[in-house]
């Protein structure tokens, strides 16, 4: 079963069409790269994804639901980090925690046991009971993730999650992904660090409201003779009128 | 004559993250000088001391010779400042932001003109549209034409390329090659390692402090040490099968290769059999230059030298 089936899905405000006849599947466990020109759509398009947003026309599946007749299925089975705002900075690490897992509905007894153990697994020691406002940037984006995930979604949509941070926490960020798709959950991501669509599975690049390319990033630099992602973003991008 | 930018031991002490714990380097007319490292390593805060928004704990500082606690508002009137957080108004057009930044400076929009014309280019269709309305990278586009609209002598630029896209990032280096050669000196910060060769020094920061500052090559043939690229059909397992080998020091995935320090007296051959053992396939290792990005995590899990 995908993860996500999209057929023709378009998004308009308008006369504006942010998200033009889109139409892919993201397999269970794969780590799917979504990239794109600043203005693309793909903010628009992860929040049709989400069920935040009804498509104008065309469909999509994500977790089994469709987002337009039952966006509050998919929001259940879904989880969500973007770098802008993830985590509550006036509340402890282990209060945000609660928080989040409490909204899923997680009982109180399972967010006790599991928070340990992911607490324990981070090596968060004394900062467990620490505001996130003072935790160092690195641990701020590890804990996010892993609060996006506490409630073990189907799909996790990370936008843009490693903007700003530090070569050595991206990497260690890119290990925790690794070993979410291992246990099965699918990834959908944003980034604008080329180096990091190479560790994909498979990627997708937007050009003005339109999946232009879709492959893996082997192949994609294939078809184009290029050497790096970076090269065939470039190419694709450079002809886009939004800018 | 004196350096554009002269840093002297500059100190500002306040919370947990964003301190800067003493900086010294002088910085040239017309240079590009990189501030490269991770959110909270202190580098907005040395941006708002040099701009006159903060009052320094210690040490001092000038910009074109004028002291920035003494001298703020003739400093004011010759440096651009793009903050790393969007600051233009919303509520105004493109071109009604413009026309506002260059009237606060007493100038007007016609006379720099072309100063702007390359980067302005690019939003100019979009000139009646709200700034609250632009893409991110047309944000950063105008948020760049109106620092610049009074002809800056100095132009500082806080992290102009965070969350854009590959090609918008491009644009914007061409640019501040286009005013280096206009005689403007740019100081510059980003969390791409990629971009620090675009520049002609780079300060590596972290903690408030300078871990280094050189051109991009001197920074590698001072702190690069000999490294591996490897790769093999399963690149996650790779990685984690090429930590636990006793001949390898550190490992971390680059892109489309995993990159290897190997521990003295390694050999990348012995490594590939040691790998193809493990039931790795099309396992290549070769030796490479390392970068920037190498050097910098490399360094950053060191101690701060002293300046």
């Amino acid at each position: 079963m995908n993860a996500i089936t999209t057929e023709r899905l378009t998004k308009r405000f308008g006369a504006f069409t942010a998200v033009d006849n889109l139409s892919f599947e993201v397999k269970r466990g794969e780590i799917f790269g979504f990239l794109g020109a600043n203005g693309a759509g793909k903010t628009t398009a992860i929040r049709v994804l989400c069920g935040l947003s009804k498509p104008t026309s065309g469909r999509a599946e994500v977790a089994g639901f469709d987002v337009a007749t039952h966006p509050e299925r998919v929001k259940r089975h879904i989880g969500y980090m973007s770098q802008r705002f993830s985590l509550y900075e006036d509340l402890t690490v282990r209060e945000n925690i609660r928080l989040y897992a409490g909204i899923y509905g997680i009982p109180t007894a399972e967010i006790r046991t599991k928070s340990d153990a992911l607490l324990r697994r981070l090596e968060f020691g004394d900062w467990r009971d620490r505001l996130v406002r003072v935790l160092p940037q690195g641990w701020r984006q590890k804990l996010a993730f892993s609060v996006a995930i506490f409630h073990e979604p189907a799909v996790v949509f990370l936008d843009e999650p490693t903007g700003g941070v530090d070569p050595l926490t991206r990497r260690q960020f890119w290990e925790l992904i690794y070993q979410a798709a291992d246990r099965g959950i699918t990834i959908f991501v944003t980034t604008h660090y080329m180096d990091e669509a190479e560790y994909c599975n498979r990627v997708s690049i937007m050009v003005d409201g339109r999946i232009e390319a879709l492959d893996s990033p082997r192949r994609l630099k294939e078809q184009r003779g290029a050497a790096t992602m970076d090269e065939v973003f470039r190419q694709l991008a450079r002809g886009a009128r939004r800018t | 004559m004196t350096a554009a930018i002269e840093i002297d031991a500059l100190a500002k002490h306040f919370g947990a993250t964003g301190a800067l714990n003493g900086v010294t380097v002088n910085v040239e007319r017309g240079e590009i000088f990189g501030l490269i490292g991770p959110d909270g390593s202190g580098k907005s805060t040395l941006f708002r001391l040099l701009v006159t928004l903060l009052l320094p704990d210690g040490g001092r500082a000038t910009v074109e010779g004028l002291d920035i606690v003494k001298d703020f508002l003739k400093i004011r009137a010759r440096v651009g400042y793009m903050p790393g957080r969007f600051s233009l108004y919303p509520d105004l057009t493109v071109e009604e932001n413009l026309h506002l930044f260059a009237t606060l400076f007493g100038v007007r929009v016609e006379d720099n003109r072309p100063l702007i014309q390359r980067v302005y280019s690019h939003i100019e269709p979009f000139r009646r549209r709200r700034a609250s309305a632009l893409s991110g990278g047309m944000k950063q586009k105008l948020a760049l034409s109106c620092a610049l609209i009074h002809r800056p002598s100095v132009l500082f630029l806080d992290e102009p390329t965070t969350g854009i896209d590959p090609v918008s990032r491009a644009e914007l280096w061409e640019t501040l090659a286009d005013l280096k050669r206009q005689g403007v000196t740019v100081m510059v910060s980003t969390p791409y390692m990629d971009e620090a060769r675009l520049c002609d020094r780079v300060a590596l920061m972290q903690s408030g402090r300078f871990l280094d500052v050189a051109s991009p090559p001197e920074i590698v043939a001072r702190h690069g040490t000999t490294t591996w690229a490897a790769r093999a059909e399963r690149m996650s397992k790779l990685l984690t099968d090429l930590r636990a080998h006793p001949t390898v020091e550190t490992c971390y995935a680059f892109g489309d290769r995993h990159h290897v320090t190997p521990r003295p007296g390694a050999s990348p051959l012995l490594l590939r059999a040691a790998m193809e053992t493990l039931g790795h396939r099309q396992v290549e290792i070769s030796e490479i230059l390392p970068g920037i990005e190498d050097c910098f995590i490399r360094i950053a899990g060191q101690p701060p030298r002293e300046p």
